[in-house]
């Protein structure tokens, strides 16, 4: 091993440790601080490692505070500040830009109930909307198929959706509680790499909580910006079916399986949708995987 | 100078950073604006606004690309995701020269997302160098390097920073954004004159420079781009250009940002240097691309 991958794993270790509930450097990184770390005229050691420590954790809170003040608004400003050095702590960045820094978060809390409370499906709906958002803000764009070769390809076709069209299915109506969080707190740049200096934003407004109500959600982006689709369920499982890659027969029939839709609504039903999707440009070109 | 092989011959001007706040102003107004500087990591994405914005301004400005994360002072290999989202944009921009940062980041994979100093020693000098040629090869425009700005110093290191510096550029044969704000941070951090800093720097090799603002802490000073550029940095700005000739440069305003018109307003100063040094020459117009005027 390099004397230099040996250093930076040993600066990186004290740099990524939480640091103490005064947001300075834990008294136990001394002895490395030392051993690395020349002190000057005016700072130990100790002090000048902490400024990377706190420095990192300033920046990384920040962002991440910024992808996620759904997930604030829900589990209250205490339970946030917690679970995102927890987070952060357990998970911290393997990409090389900030965006990615909430990637794994659905799946950490799945694995760590109690950060989610007594409403964990309240809690997952909320964070599996911001990622979606945060995908559907840059995902990429392909060219788009036309209703004319949508028909003439007919029953087989497999259509594959725009990689920014997210598909939810949410518990809670999550969609409308995140526009008003949006609203009042102003939507942040989704990632930046700029270095931030200031701790998080203090503002703090109390959100009632939604009651469970199933929404179909699509989440996608026009004219570049993000948006929110409620679908009808039948109209969800057909574009689920279609993201999954079933022909186009067998996604129409997925669609209607147990439906409560009369049948003669159900040809104008899905030409309006599909009118609608084509105008919206989700079906893409691309070759389907 | 300042066209030489490691800005691609090129003949820019006074830049500023490309920052979301301006993007209105920018694509309504249409200010003149020699060229723009971006960060890449923030147009290195499938899809979406960022790029859209990117294209439109592309249109009308010439833009250098400025990365943050590409560490190549970090001992574990170059992130092949990474390289490939860079020469994307590399295509798309058709940036002249390439930037970023001498310094590392990232360990076994995990990243801290700063800019932390090396430890100036001959290994690490080999080893980074071995990764800007790694770079250079695969985005094939000319790699520049940039020194930050820094708070603590290794017990390990061999030689001074700009001793550093210059080993590193050697061994790479690549060229240098030197930021004369990040010089003076590191100089007052550290306790040696900046002069000597920018003094050491081989000319030649200078492609860039930055000037920016920062910030002054009770006993530290932190490189935040969040204020005018003071006086003792314009000084070290005006050495550095008397050394290197009238060079592309660029004010780095990166938070707390105020308007348009008072960023270029502050990065136009540079060029009352660039007049006592030689008339400057307006750059070279790249299709659609708006030259400087001067005064
Ligand atoms: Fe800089």
């Amino acid at each position: 091993m390099s004397e230099l991958l040996n250093l930076q794993r040993r600066v990186a270790a004290v740099i990524l440790q939480p640091l103490t509930s005064a947001e300075t450097m834990r008294r136990s990184a001394k002895a490395e601080a030392d051993a690395l770390i020349k002190p000057n005229k005016v700072l130990s050691s100790f002090e000048r490692l902490e400024i990377y420590n706190q420095q990192y954790w300033f920046r990384v809170l920040s962002c991440f505070a910024e992808d996620f003040p759904g997930l604030r608004a829900i589990v209250g400003v205490r339970t946030f500040e917690k679970l995102m050095r927890a987070y952060l702590t357990d998970c911290p960045s393997r990409s090389f830009t900030l965006r990615n820094l909430g990637s794994r978060l659905e799946e950490w809390l799945s694995t760590n109930p109690k950060w989610i409370g007594s409403n964990p499906r309240l809690v997952l709906d909320m964070v599996r909307l911001e990622w979606a958002h945060i995908e559907a803000f840059d995902g990429g764009f392909e060219p788009v198929l036309t209703p004319a070769e949508i028909e003439a390809a007919g029953l087989d076709l497999r259509i594959s959706l725009q990689p920014y069209v997210r598909l939810l299915e949410l518990a809670y109506p999550v969609d409308d509680l995140l526009i008003e969080v949006h609203d009042y707190e102003g939507e942040g740049n989704v990632s930046s790499n700029a270095a931030r200096q200031s701790r998080l934003r203090t503002r703090v407004r109390h959100y009632a909580k939604p009651e469970p109500e199933p929404v179909y959600l699509a989440v996608h982006r026009a004219d570049d910006s993000v948006y929110y689709k409620r679908l009808q369920l039948e109209s969800y499982r057909m574009l689920k079916a279609l993201s999954q890659q079933a022909p186009l027969g067998n996604a129409i029939e997925r669609a209607f399986e147990g439906s409560s839709m009369p049948e003669e609504e159900r040809i104008p039903a899905l030409q309006e949708w599909f009118a609608n999707w084509a105008q919206l440009g989700w079906f893409s070109r691309a070759p389907v995987a | 100078m300042p066209a030489n092989r490691f800005n691609g011959f090129t003949d820019y001007g006074i830049g500023i950073g490309l920052r979301i706040p301006h993007y209105r102003h920018i694509l309504e107004r249409k200010p003149v604006v020699d060229w723009f500087e971006i960060i890449s990591e923030n147009y290195m994405v499938d899809g979406g606004k960022p790029l859209k914005v990117l294209d439109r301004i592309l249109e009308q400005y010439r833009v250098v690309q400025h990365g943050v994360s590409m560490y190549f002072g970090s001992a574990e290999p170059l992130n092949p995701e990474h390289l490939k989202r860079l020469k994307n944009l590399v295509r798309r921009t058709r940036t002249p020269w390439l930037s970023d940062h001498l310094c590392w980041g990232s360990v076994d994979g995990t990243y801290t997302h700063d800019l932390l100093p090396m430890p100036y020693t001959f290994e690490a000098a080999r080893i980074t160098a071995q990764k800007i040629r790694q770079v250079q090869d695969t985005v094939e425009v000319p790699v520049v390097v940039e020194n930050v700005s820094s708070y603590a110093e290794y017990h390990v290191s061999e030689m001074t920073e700009w001793e550093f510096l210059n080993e590193v550029v050697e061994r790479a044969d690549c060229g240098i954004l030197l930021d004369v704000n990040n010089i003076y941070v590191s100089s007052r951090n550290h306790d040696f004159d900046p002069f000597t800093y920018v003094n050491s720097v081989p000319a030649h090799r200078v492609a860039q420079i930055h000037i920016a603002g920062h910030s002054k802490f009770e006993k530290y000073i932190l490189d935040t781009h969040d204020h005018p550029v003071i006086d003792p940095v314009w000084a070290l700005y005006a050495r550095a250009i008397e050394r290197c000739g009238p060079t592309a440069t660029l004010l780095e305003w990166d938070d707390k940002i105020p308007s348009f018109e008072e960023v270029h307003a502050e990065a136009l100063k540079a060029n009352r240097f660039f007049q006592k040094q030689a008339p400057f020459v307006p750059a070279v117009e790249a299709p659609g691309a708006r030259a400087l005027v001067l005064p």
